[in-house]
């Protein structure tokens, strides 16, 4: 169980040093260095920079050494929360992302549960009385809900929120908080703002998810496992929830890792869309404005979040699967 | 002999998928009796399973108990028609468990592998009886220890995956025995096990009856388990019990042309060297194909045609418990 978990942590940290090997290659991609792209975006705004003044920055970056000592070097600034600064915005690139990664995981996370919440059920529904209306009609949803671009939805539902229930759509403040500092009304308002976004950006995944729980669910269910449960005297109920809906939903634990960077950087039509503050669509100004020492950033971090989604996944995994914990795979 | 625990009667157990209608068990009627054993044998898919499942209600869909009488005389006295019952009611889960026990066919996969043994014993425990926590782990150990599981107090906190087969069967049994049912069904117990292994389950599951004078019903297809473990024996076709009647007037006497021939294809030690094992012929027709009058009369040796294929047979009684369905006996023979 220990060389498991220690397994899987050396596994992790290994993953992150390729993950950051790639991020700074794309940091490097442009031509020119990070200093001629200052120096440029400097004389843009009428100020010049010396001949000195840009060979000590060179020296400070290492940029005059070979691209290993180049590469420590921005690792050691990185792991000390130094990321560089965003040539667009002229400012550190932690200064950027500063609240939006926070608020990016809140609507993530809150998607996450949404999705969950909306589609195990229906899911488990669907199995237990397949073939019946409902279960049709839930197919049907599905199938509409996967082939519906999800900013269309998000467009329709932003539309009639505002047509019919005169909601404040769009966003995840008020005016007045926009800019504000944390406080209890900012965090209320937050609250207010992120059911919609969350909902849309949950429903992505909702259709997806009912298949595959019906699926597993159907699987399970004509284990004998399940006969033996019910010969013994338990409830419908109660064998369907503690027999094959346990097996059936062990397969996401395992996808938990995976799920946090999709929606981050699945949702950027519909965080455009809906003018939400997150990552997404900093992601795609950066990358279209090629300031790389930002988006390399949210690579790298993105790529972080992955790992540590997986490795939770895993420990999730281990404590609900005894043969994992027995050491039995598979 | 004394009062039957459970009669079944004219039990019919249809399957109805879009494709048409399959009378898995098609009218099949015994009687159980405590302490003694009934076998059920048959070739697979004979509806053996079926029947046993139709009696705790638990048939997968798209099958249903559709007609007959399951007439189970609970520990109180009264009768009870199982038929009758609401499949998922409160008396059918306390029958199931507490009154009939089963033990399944494949033990590698009839536990669940999330929860330890001791937690499905506990379960079922505490299904039917109303004891706490600590007690209900104490019996559940005791219940380990009963069939034969070595260190107990360990196991019980163990995952079937961690047992082996035979292990994992005597967990089953232990199962089936938690709530001290006076039925037991065990379905083809010893199939998925080794030899030794099997006759180790038998020797168990016989111990265990002589001890609490458990109705046995034993299904399976293998005719040495019969010999060995049955007093009575219902020999099943095509959804029809065929022949039934004492193990010993079965064995030495058999009637029904079917019969004869799972006799004569057990493989014998003292068979002549390099002989041909007698296998029977032909193979069990289509279920949506069933042949009219006796559904035997294709592969038959005593095939009467322009009798055999027009009407089933009637049941015909030659002894006091020994009947046969075959217009070889009885009235009808002369034409």
């Amino acid at each position: 169980m220990l060389t498991y978990t220690l397994q899987r942590f050396g596994l992790a940290l290994i993953t992150i040093w390729a993950i950051s090997v790639i991020s700074f290659v794309i940091i490097q991609l442009p031509p020119g260095d990070f200093v001629d792209a200052y120096i440029a975006s400097l004389s843009a705004s009428g100020s010049m920079v010396r001949q000195e003044e840009a060979q000590a920055l060179r020296q400070l970056y290492g940029l005059d050494q070979p691209i290993w000592v180049q590469y420590w070097k921005w690792a050691s600034r990185v792991a000390q929360g130094d990321f560089g600064t965003s040539m667009e915005w002229g400012r550190p690139v932690t200064e950027v992302l500063g609240d939006r990664l926070w608020l990016t995981v809140a609507v993530s996370l809150a998607a996450i549960f949404l999705t969950w919440g909306i589609a195990l059920p229906i899911g488990i529904y669907s199995a237990v009385r397949q073939y019946s209306m409902a279960d049709y009609a839930f197919t049907l949803i599905g199938f509409v809900g996967l082939a519906v671009p999800n900013f269309l939805l998000a467009l329709i539902i932003m539309y009639f929120g505002f047509v019919l229930f005169d909601l404040n759509v769009g966003g995840l403040f008020s005016a007045e908080y926009q800019l504000a500092p944390w406080s209890w009304g900012k965090a209320k308002d937050l609250m207010a703002h992120l059911p919609l976004p969350a909902l849309i950006l949950a429903l992505a995944g909702t259709a997806q998810l009912i298949r595959i729980m019906r699926a597993n669910l159907l699987d399970e269910l004509r284990r004998p496992y399940v006969a033996t449960a019910r010969a013994r005297g338990l409830a419908e109920w109660r064998v369907i929830v503690k027999y094959p809906v346990r097996a059936a939903l062990n397969p996401f634990a395992s996808t938990i890792g995976y799920l946090l960077p999709f929606v981050v950087s699945g949702s950027i039509v519909v965080s455009l869309v809906l003018s939400l503050p997150t990552v997404g669509p900093l992601l795609l100004r950066a990358l279209v404005a090629q300031d790389m020492f930002l988006a390399g950033t949210i690579v790298l971090l993105l790529g972080v979040l992955t790992v540590i989604g997986t490795f939770i996944s895993d420990l999730i995994l281990m404590w609900i699967d005894p043969r994992i914990r027995a050491g039995i795979h598979g | 002999m004394a009062e039957p625990i459970l009669s079944v009667r004219n039990l019919q157990t249809y399957f109805r998928p879009d494709e048409g209608i399959v009378r898995a068990v098609d009218g099949a009627s015994f009687d159980l009796y405590p302490g003694r054993t009934l076998g059920i044998v048959g070739e697979s898919g004979c509806g053996k399973s079926v029947t046993a499942r139709s009696i705790l209600r638990i048939v997968d869909r798209p099958g249903k108990v559709e007609g007959g009488e399951i007439v189970l005389r609970r520990h109180d006295g009264r009768l009870v028609d199982i038929v009758g019952l609401d499949e998922s009611g409160a008396e059918m889960r306390d029958i199931r468990g507490g009154e009939i026990g089963y033990v399944f066919q494949e033990p590698m996969s009839s536990l669940s592998a999330f929860y330890t043994i001791g937690n499905q014993v506990m379960e079922a425990i505490h299904l039917h009886k109303r004891v706490t926590e600590k007690e209900a782990r104490d019996r559940a150990i005791e219940l380990l220890h009963l069939v034969g599981i070595p260190r107990p107090e360990q196991r019980v906190d163990s995952y079937s995956f961690e047992l082996s087969g035979g292990l994992r069967q005597r967990v089953m049994i232990a199962l089936a025995l938690a709530a001290e049912p006076r039925i037991l069904i065990a379905d083809e117990p010893t199939t998925a096990l080794d030899v030794t292994t099997q006759a180790q389950i038998l020797e168990l599951i016989r111990k265990i009856q002589e001890e609490r004078k458990l109705a046995v019903v034993l299904i399976t297809h293998d005719m040495g388990v019969i010999a060995e473990m049955a007093d009575a024996v219902s020999v099943m076709y095509l959804g029809k019990i065929v022949e039934s009647g004492p193990v010993d007037e079965i064995f030495h006497a058999p009637k029904h042309p079917y019969t004869q021939a799972l006799l004569r294809s057990i493989p014998s030690v003292l068979a002549e060297p390099r002989s041909r094992l007698a296998t029977i012929s032909g193979s069990i027709p289509h279920p949506y194909a069933r042949p009219p009058g006796c559904t035997f009369n294709p592969r038959c040796g005593n095939f009467m045609p322009g009798k055999c294929d027009q009407a089933p047979p009637p049941a015909t009684t030659l002894s006091a418990d020994h009947e046969v369905r075959c217009f070889l006996y009885g009235e009808g023979v002369a034409t």
